[in-house]
């Protein structure tokens, strides 16, 4: 594996992939039934977050516990075009304003907002589920990196910002749809998107673009970028006295988990048939990072086996002993911290040497997890 | 006073203090191009911080700090780097998780933005100067190993190696010897001698015979200004720095 | 707000200030424990508000207790319940310190995410315990009704009972950390943990007993809040973001930083909430509080320290 394909972490990185693959696109679509599949390519949307997060905390030691907010912002997105596709005049000719969302209607409001707008056109809504997160992130990232905040502050910051989007999407029901969320989405151009058939679709298409998603995070990595990451992680100091403007590489990488966020939530919105506040509160926000800590926080294909296994886990436990559910998610989290830094890749690692998959290269596997703690150095 | 241009680096009035403490306390100090440096002075004269005022780790409360003309005092860090002073850390710091190799091209002062670190490709320029300067702290034989397992001393010399990736006018060196082996030390002494006709170097010491080796012209500070400037003999023989080091 | 006149604009101002001092009280209660515990060991406790809740529970325990065996008690057993929320919380968290946080000091993100791994167990132990419903204590007279200075000032009692209890603790607390022979071991331990060990200062009891002292504080709040809420397994979790920005925007580590930012907080929204409603009255406040930190990440009081 020389050249171009190097990124991928040479032969081991692809085979890594290749499992990845054949396991989602097809031994998954093989082996389980449509509503089990569906519910697999809404774990994958979360793979997403994940994965993002392996890249901005794994590799970048920023922890946000906001990653519902752009998770949020691409699932709102995609369901304010869903909605206003569904809510033509005919559909809504019972309401007092025709032609706009019922829950607009029923708080008595008369004509269309203006920022839902832009969300009568399919590109410019495929546009803001890019753009918006990157340009809330890139604001956030920039204000709080320039004058140092990371580690503990940054994580509470962004936790608080979770909370202010929550409270505000509640609130302002009129625009939002408030508690019960945006509901109701039927068709994306014309294509119902509740069918089986649809749901299978929807589900290759997030598996393939989760692919993508990891085969650029894996060219990030590889790149100097990627090196820089771990400089920074190492001695952040170094890496300023170097001629570096960390704050620039800290927030770009946000930028990055956060649009990957946005994808995952898109996705989440046209599998789910819904987008609402709970999915994107606090609770959600610091589930996606026990999702990559489970996976393993240095591993971008580890964040989707551990997507994967809290999501169905929980779908078996919460059938059988739903009251054990918390104790077992409480005790997932402290043993992984405990006891497994580096999650499932991490133990692969340890007890499958001679395949060594997971991780692009030699150097970040042996990377230790070295907090920044202060405000400033 | 003669115009500042002249000197390749001119420190002058320059104060800092800590809540009223004065760390640095009206200090001048000036360099030429291609010299050699050491300041000395006992513990807590002043001299980490006045790295520190110089390549903008810490933010000067009054005076300037001219690098070839163009103020430095409100640059931040990174621009410094750019304008071509390199500062290494009294603890050797260097990225112990990433190859020797690694440590070098980071340095390496192209991709230093976003957008250049993304579509950089190393390439032979790159290359060799790696190998060139691995050799100059003999550390060409260690390319691929991790940075954490090298020894006290060779990260002090990789430390000193990521700045000469930088090429910098200015380098400033902060105890380049603390944990050598005595053949260590004779070899750094070399490497010093070496570089000082192409780069200007501000070393800050506490090993005299160290000091006498590479020594030309050494300046004493304490208590944040300047006590003493000369060579080694007339500033040994300066009665107030015996006093000074004497504890007097 | 010009449809208010100004001396009814200010009997607003003067009862929801009021109003604010009960949710001041618990946020005050509640973040002096997480800053004693973050400034002395950098650990940050996710399952603070779960504290806050076994004090609670304690409360209730208490006065269903109370209730039962000696009814003529109920006047005076909150000032009994206090010194017991304060022992069941304190119990508990020098058993947590012994199991978990102790293998966690100095890996801030770690603590929290093992700590909210705590808090989900803690919920759920709640849940099993008590029931998924709310429970709420029974008052004693004395703290029903309200004190009316004038005919458009109304305050309830029991927000200024809990405004007395905050402030003693906290003048408690100051004593305990700046007159105590403990005090002056926790200062030492925060300033320069190997020296404090050097000079003969056992660091891991000093920082159990901190740990243990925090959530006894937290539990202390919950007894407050039995006063003017219902407890329910989730009611701790309601009030750990709003806690976690009293500790940052007050600058960590700074005891008088913790008070002004506690009351700058919880006056925020209070008064915001008569204006603009609860919601919007925090998602402002939040928003303030957030912008400000944006601009001044090192918080209101932050203490300078040469680095």
């Amino acid at each position: 594996m020389n050249g171009y394909l190097d990124f991928l972490g040479g032969r081991n990185g692809l085979v890594g992939l290749l499992v990845l693959a054949a396991l989602i696109l097809l031994v998954f679509p093989l082996t389980m039934g449509v509503d089990q599949l569906s519910l697999a390519g809404r774990f994958l949307s979360f793979g997403f977050v994940a994965a993002g997060l392996v890249l901005c905390w794994g590799y970048g030691g920023i922890l946000s516990l906001g990653q519902g907010i752009f998770f949020g912002i691409g699932g709102y997105c995609i369901a304010m075009f869903l909605k206003l596709e569904a809510s033509t005049p005919e559909a809504t000719a019972i309401q007092t304003t025709p032609g706009i969302p019922d829950f607009m209607d029923w708080n008595r409001i008369t004509e269309l907002p203006w920022f839902w707008e832009p969300f009568n056109s399919l590109t410019l809504t495929l546009i803001a589920i890019i753009v918006l997160p990157a340009l809330f992130a890139y604001v956030i990232g920039i204000a709080m990196f320039k004058r140092r905040v990371s580690g503990v502050y940054f994580a509470i910051i962004t936790q608080a910002l979770v909370v202010i989007l929550t409270i505000l999407l509640v609130a302002q029901q009129g625009y939002t749809g408030g508690a019960n969320g945006i509901t109701d989405l039927r068709t994306l151009k014309g294509w119902d998107i509740n069918t089986d058939e649809a749901m299978v679709t929807l589900y290759f298409v997030t598996a393939f673009l989760l692919l993508g998603v990891i085969l650029f995070g894996k060219w990030l990595l590889h790149s100097k970028f990627g090196r820089i990451l771990i400089a920074m992680r190492d001695r952040e100091d170094r890496v300023r006295f170097s001629g570096y403007d960390v704050a620039n590489f800290k927030a770009f990488v946000f930028c990055v988990a956060a649009v990957f966020s946005a994808i995952g939530g898109a996705m989440f919105t046209l599998q789910e048939g819904f987008m609402s506040p709970t999915l994107i509160g606090i609770i959600p926000s610091i589930e996606f990072v026990i999702f990559a800590a489970v996976g393993g926080r240095l591993s971008l294909i580890g964040a989707v086996y551990g997507a994967m296994a809290i999501g169905f886990a929980r779908i078996a436990f919460a059938e059988a002993y739903p009251e054990l559910w918390l104790f077992l998610m409480g005790a997932v989290f402290i043993v992984v911290v405990l006891f497994l830094p580096y999650g499932l890749a991490g133990l692969y690692e340890k007890y499958a040497p001679k395949v060594r998959a997971f991780l692009p290269s030699r150097t970040a596997r042996a990377a230790t997890s070295r907090e920044s703690t202060e405000v400033r150095s | 006073m003669s115009s500042n241009t002249d000197f390749l680096l001119a420190v002058e009035d320059l104060t800092v203090s800590f809540d009223g403490f004065k760390a640095i306390d009206g200090l001048n100090f000036y360099m030429d191009e291609k010299e050699l440096r050491v300041v000395i002075g006992p513990n807590g004269a002043g001299k980490t911080t006045l790295l520190d005022l110089i390549c903008g780790k810490t933010k000067a409360t009054n005076g300037s700090i001219k690098f070839r003309g163009k103020e430095l005092t409100r640059l931040p860090e990174h621009r410094i780097v750019w304008e071509g002073v390199g500062r290494k850390f009294q603890t050797p710091s260097v990225y112990d998780s990433l190859t020797v190799r690694d440590n070098l091209e980071v340095s390496y002062p192209k991709g230093r933005g976003v957008w250049g670190a993304l579509a950089f490709k190393r390439d032979t320029a790159l290359q060799e100067k790696t190998q060139e300067i691995a050799e100059s702290v003999m550390l060409k034989d260690s390319l691929d190993l991790e940075a954490g397992q090298l020894s006290h001393g060779q990260k002090q010399w990789l430390e000193i190696g990521m700045l000469l990736m930088q090429d910098p006018a200015l380098l400033m060196l902060d105890e380049p010897i603390a944990g050598m082996s005595a053949r260590e030390r004779e070899q750094t002494a070399d490497l010093l001698k070496r570089l000082a006709g192409k780069h200007s170097i501000i070393v800050i010491e506490h090993d005299m015979n160290f000091v006498k080796q590479i020594g030309r012209k050494v300046t004493v500070l304490h208590q944040g200004a300047i006590l003493a400037e000369g060579d080694m003999d007339q500033v040994q023989s300066d009665q107030r720095v015996i006093d000074v080091y004497l504890g007097h | 707000m010009g449809d208010f006149t100004t001396q009814e604009l200010m009997a607003i101002l003067a009862m929801q200030g009021f109003a604010g001092l009960s949710l001041f009280s618990v946020l005050l209660l509640m973040a002096l424990g997480l800053a004693i515990i973050y400034g002395q060991m950098r650990v940050i406790n996710m399952a603070h508000g779960e504290f806050m809740v076994i004090g609670a529970y304690a409360t209730y325990l208490f006065s269903t207790f109370i209730t039962a065996q000696m009814p003529g008690m109920l006047d005076y057993y909150l000032i009994l319940a206090i010194p017991f929320a304060f022992l069941a919380a304190f119990v508990v968290g020098w058993i947590v310190e012994f199991l978990l946080i102790r293998h966690l000091y100095h890996r801030p993100l770690d603590t929290l995410l093992a700590t909210w791994g705590l808090a989900l167990i803690m919920q759920q132990a709640f849940r099993s315990g008590f029931g998924a419903r709310e429970v709420s204590v029974r008052l004693p007279d004395w703290l029903q009704g309200s004190y009316r200075p004038t005919m458009m000032i109304d305050i309830p009692i029991n927000g200024l009972a809990i405004m007395v209890l905050t402030i003693l603790v906290t003048a408690g607390v100051a004593w305990l950390l700046y007159k105590s022979r403990w005090g002056l071991r926790v200062r030492c331990t925060t300033t320069n943990r190997e020296m404090a060990g050097a000079v003969g200062i056992n660091t891991r009891n000093v920082d159990r007993l901190t740990f243990a002292l925090g959530c006894g504080i937290a539990g202390i709040a919950g007894a407050a809040f039995t006063t003017i809420s219902s407890t329910g397994p989730t009611s701790g979790s309601l009030y750990i973001v709003d806690t976690f920005l009293v500790v940052v925007f007050g600058g960590a580590g700074s005891l008088l930083g913790t008070v002004a930012s506690a009351f700058t907080i919880a006056q925020g929204q209070s008064i915001l909430d008569f204006f603009i409603g609860g919601s919007m009255g925090k998602v402002i406040t939040l928003l303030i509080v957030v912008a400000i930190l944006m601009i001044r990440p090192e918080g209101l009081f932050a203490s300078k320290v040469r680095r």
